[in-house]
């Protein structure tokens, strides 16, 4: 089981802002991640297409896509962030 | 010490914390943002402002902050450091972030606030919303505030 949370303009595409999924055989990286989450959801298919900048964070950092996924691992998207 | 938080804050507080933690500190610097009215990138002049919500990442934030602030400590002697975000709901001329840092030597200081602030815009999960008469709109991130990171990078 891993726990995924949507932030910002992703959420409110999304309608949804965290959710718990069992990592599907064959999924092992974000990328894959991904791939998978665009292929059940098509919000997030709609999402990942009109963002080229979604940032991902993995167990609270900021990782790159090829980053290797484990069991319980909190996964967060978002688009870039705007603080300060 | 950093602080997430909905409420104002009082930056003369705020520096007299500074000023009792920082011992034999001889140069205090403090930067205080607010929000303003119209952002650069707003489509008309006219497009005011009315609230600005900033959404954040409970438990990233913290950690992301501690990590900026650490990367300062590592690159400049400091006696003593603070930051305050605020999120929430803010209004035009509301103070949103503040940033303390107190060092032996003014460069110091100066040199590391203006550090925090660069990173915190561009690596901290903050993001902001803009209504105005128009209707909502998430502002964007800045080419210039990517730009201001890349002044730190080690040739």
């Amino acid at each position: 089981m891993i726990q995924i949370h949507y932030f910002a303009g992703i959420r409110e595409q999304l309608e949804t802002d965290q959710e718990q999924i069992n990592l599907p055989d064959g999924i092992s990286n974000i990328d894959q991640l991904i791939n998978y989450l665009q292929s059940i959801n098509p919000k997030f298919d709609a999402a990942v297409n009109a963002n080229n900048k979604i940032l991902v964070a993995l167990n609270q950092t900021v990782v790159d896509r090829s980053h290797e996924l484990s069991e319980n691992d909190e996964v967060a998207f978002f688009p870039p962030m705007t603080g300060g | 010490m950093i602080s997430v938080q909905t409420e104002d804050f009082n930056i003369a507080l705020e520096y007299l914390r500074l000023r009792e933690r920082a011992g034999d500190a001889g140069a205090i610097v403090t930067f205080t943002g607010l929000v303003r009215e119209i952002y650069d990138h707003c489509s008309a002049d006219t497009e005011r402002i009315q609230t600005l919500n900033l959404e954040h990442y409970p438990g990233m934030t913290e950690k992301a902050l501690q990590s900026i602030v650490d990367a300062a400590n590592e690159k400049w002697a400091l006696l003593s450091t603070r930051v305050i975000h605020r999120v929430g709901s803010l209004k035009p001329s509301d103070q949103i972030v503040f940033v303390g840092t107190a060092s032996a030597h003014r460069q110091n200081a100066f040199d590391a606030t203006r550090f925090i602030m660069d990173y915190l815009k561009s690596e901290a999960p903050f993001w902001k919303k803009q209504s105005t008469e128009e209707g909502e709109e998430w502002i964007e991130s800045r080419q210039s505030d990517a730009e201001a990171l890349e002044t730190w990078q080690e040739p």
